[in-house]
């Protein structure tokens, strides 16, 4: 099965004819993912690619039946896009852009709820590298061939550090069922949490790697959840053990010690909630394999 | 782009949470802080302005402030005072650090060769505070202002709430002191109100918070006033951290900002041109601004092995390696994606230039990068030059083959690994023989 996409889905791709938007377009389709069309206010009716560009995203949903969308338009449009997305009925939404105004995020997110739960687009990013089924397909600009299918699913707010985890698993034999990016901005589509419930639910998938960092309150949350809520189990890896402490205090923010946002604060916290955690970010592989092990899948 | 040194967390809630004020009685709120007991707020890659400027911008949203000027001279300082009049000023070293007072920077006078001396004596000093690092930083501006009498100190402070989502007001009637200082000493004393953005803040929700702080009914319009303004600040200038500390209330009754602290977005500069304006390069490390000017991430740290990588968790993830190897990084460095030869070649040229680096270490895990570019670039910067300490690389994926030949074909020695520990075990190996070398 896996999570969010397949060989079948219908995806669009908004941004398909700028510079970034067309080299990955075309990536995206050699890997086999099933590009529909392409959405390019004001180039509608055009060819790119050997897929139709549209005006709009409802344009192109109502065309093609397009069911997930990529977002590669610049940070000051890339909110609206996804609004847009939203409420054209795209049901998985990956941003990639770099650099949206977390203000936008936040208009974005309250747009989002205006839509009961179930028809809720699924929105990952922005700032990620997208999200791959290997062997099936790809929505995102990682480089699909350091992916070997398989039953583990991977959650990483790092694209590139997502990439050494993916590449130490397959040098061990151990394959994917859907890596997730969740995206390095401080308010984001989707949190560690919302995908763990994605991969509790999917048949395919047999254990989950959490790939975390400092700050935030997402892997504490999903610490959680995984310790309440889910029979599959979960490894973790959480960058930033040796980033200096001393570099974040000052200012209003910084309101008072913060625990559970350190590295190793976070790591605590995972231990606790049975969560396997890898010592060091070159045992993220092994770290996997041990876990399957112990559960008799490897 | 996700900096470890521009997070900026807070907790609010602590063991004791139940003795403090919850004003919020929003489920989603209430939720998340009951479980887990964890607020954040986030800074990321903020924009800091200086103090008189903060204070000019929220004075424009209805923020009462005491009179005041710039000075960059004893001279202009104290032709300052005179303009003001009074008999009372305080001197004000303008950087981009809290906690001045304690570093010397705030000066009480009340003769006006006195405002001429703290000028003369603050100008061209550095002051080290627990927020500016052990180097300080250069006071080159001074902000002179009437002194105000004070009945009693508020601290008022506007985040962003990263688990909800939403604007957080954080008030208390025990201001003056630092916010953490308040939270370890007088934890009850916090009230916090979280504003839907959707609909903006209330006035009811301003008057709740004015009322918990005790004051009386007289002074709850004026409060009222600069709370919605601050919010109304924050809002619209693309802020992500308004902080008044203290906020205060004089013998005269008028409740005045004192202080005042603003850090805006980053990525929201391009319609904020007025914000860009106030940006101060003599407060930020020389370093981190040359690579800025050059659209990389860079922090500079205090280990002697300098680190090029692409991707902020990668870059994380090798500092931890590089640690766990017996080493300690000297830089935090992402060249982000898609980098040309020639942007590989100044960054690298930028860990070169950190006196401090005694090894280097490149760490690409290539996706939309390519690991040719990287290596011509690599090559390019120190072809030309007597590399004299051990250089360490470590390429993967998008064009690896490729990227391998071109540093074998290198002049120079460079040192090549496959995996990531390998490389951390590498350059830590090849920077102790190193050292031992030049004791020996």
């Amino acid at each position: 099965m896996a999570i969010l996409i397949n060989e079948k889905t219908p995806v669009i791709v908004q941004g398909l004819t700028g510079n970034i938007g067309s080299f990955h377009a075309k990536e995206m389709i050699e890997y086999g993912t099933n590009v529909v069309g392409g959405v390019t206010p004001g180039k509608g009716g055009q060819m790119h690619l050997g897929v139709p560009v549209f005006n709009s995203v409802s344009e192109a949903v109502r065309e093609t039946g397009a069911e997930a969308s990529i977002v590669f338009v610049p940070p000051p449009f890339a909110a609206d896009s996804i609004m847009e997305a939203a409420d054209a009925g795209i049901r998985t939404c990956v941003s990639i852009t770099d650099g949206i105004p977390v203000q936008d995020m936040i208009t974005v997110k309250r747009y989002m709820m205006r839509y009961k739960r179930e028809n809720r687009m699924c929105l990952t990013g922005p700032n990620c590298a997208g999200t791959i089924s290997p062997g099936k397909a790809m929505l995102g600009i990682m480089p699909g061939h350091i992916y070997k299918p398989g039953k583990v699913g991977i959650i990483g707010r790092s694209g590139t550090l997502g990439y050494e985890a993916a590449s130490q698993m397959k040098a061990l034999g151990i394959g994917i069922s859907t890596s997730v990016g969740i995206g390095g901005d401080p308010i984001n589509g989707s949190s560690f949490k919302d995908i763990l419930e994605k991969f509790e639910e999917d048949d395919e998938t047999v254990a989950v790697l959490m790939i975390g960092e400092i700050g935030g309150p997402q892997e504490a949350e999903a610490a959680q959840f995984a310790k309440e809520n889910m029979r599959k189990p979960v490894a973790a890896y959480i960058a930033g053990l040796t980033a200096p402490k001393g570099r974040q205090m000052g200012h209003a923010g910084a309101i008072v010690t913060a625990f559970g946002e350190s590295a190793g604060e976070k790591v605590e916290i995972l231990r606790q909630a049975g969560v396997l955690v890898a010592p060091n970010p070159s045992e993220m592989g092994s770290t996997v394999a041990e876990l399957l092990t112990s559960v008799g899948a490897f | 782009m996700h900096l470890p040194g521009f997070y900026l967390s807070l907790l609010l809630l602590q063991e004791n949470s139940g003795k403090q004020k919850e004003l919020s009685a929003d489920d989603g709120w209430s939720n998340c802080t009951l479980c887990l007991g964890v607020i954040t707020a986030v800074r990321i890659n903020a924009v800091d302005i200086h103090e008189y400027q903060a204070k000019a911008l929220l004075s424009d949203f209805g923020v009462n402030i005491p009179q005041g000027g710039l000075a960059y001279s004893p001279e202009q300082a104290a032709y300052r005072a005179r303009e003001i009049g009074g008999d009372k000023w305080v001197v004000k070293a303008q950087i981009h650090s809290g906690a001045r007072g304690k570093a010397g920077g705030v000066v009480f006078c009340d003769k006006e060769q006195a405002v001429w001396d703290a000028a003369d004596d603050l100008l061209g000093k550095r002051l080290v505070t627990h927020q500016t690092g052990p180097k300080g930083k250069g006071v080159y501006r001074l902000y002179v202002e009437e002194a105000t009498q004070i009945r009693n100190e508020i601290y008022l402070g506007f985040v962003l709430d990263r688990s909800s989502d939403r604007i957080l007001v954080v008030a208390s009637a025990e201001g003056g002191m630092e916010i953490e200082e308040i939270s370890a000493n007088r934890p009850g004393s916090i009230v916090r109100m979280s504003v839907e953005p959707a609909v903006g803040m209330q006035a009811f929700q301003a008057r709740e918070i004015a009322f918990s702080l005790g004051l009386p009914g007289s002074l709850i319009n004026q409060m009222v006033k600069t709370i919605m303004g601050c919010y109304r600040a924050f809002r619209e200038l693309d802020a992500t951290m308004v902080e008044i500390n203290p906020l205060v209330v004089t013998e005269n009754e008028d409740i005045i900002a004192l202080d005042a602290k603003m850090t805006f977005d980053d990525n929201a500069l391009f319609r904020r041109p007025n914000i860009s304006e106030l940006r101060d390069k003599s407060q930020e490390d020389p370093r981190e601004t040359r690579a800025a000017d050059r659209g990389l991430s860079y922090v500079g740290l205090d280990g002697n092995i300098g680190c090029m990588i692409n991707g902020a968790g990668l870059a994380m993830a090798t500092m931890d390696m590089i640690s766990h190897a017996g080493g300690e990084p000297a830089n935090f460095l992402d060249i982000g994606g898609g980098a040309s030869p020639e942007r590989v070649a100044k960054a690298f040229n930028l860990v070169l230039a950190d006196e401090n680096v005694q090894a280097i270490l490149v760490n690409i895990f290539a996706g939309i990068n390519r690991c040719d570019w990287v290596a011509q670039g690599v090559v390019q910067a120190i072809e030309k030059i007597d590399l004299k300490i051990p250089l360490v690389v470590r390429l993967s994926g998008t064009n690896v083959e490729e990227g391998r030949r071109i540093l074998e074909q290198c002049r120079q020695k460079v040192i090549t690994a496959d995996t990531l520990a390998e490389a951390a075990e590498a350059v830590v190996g090849a920077w102790k023989k190193a050292q031992a070398g030049q004791r020996g």
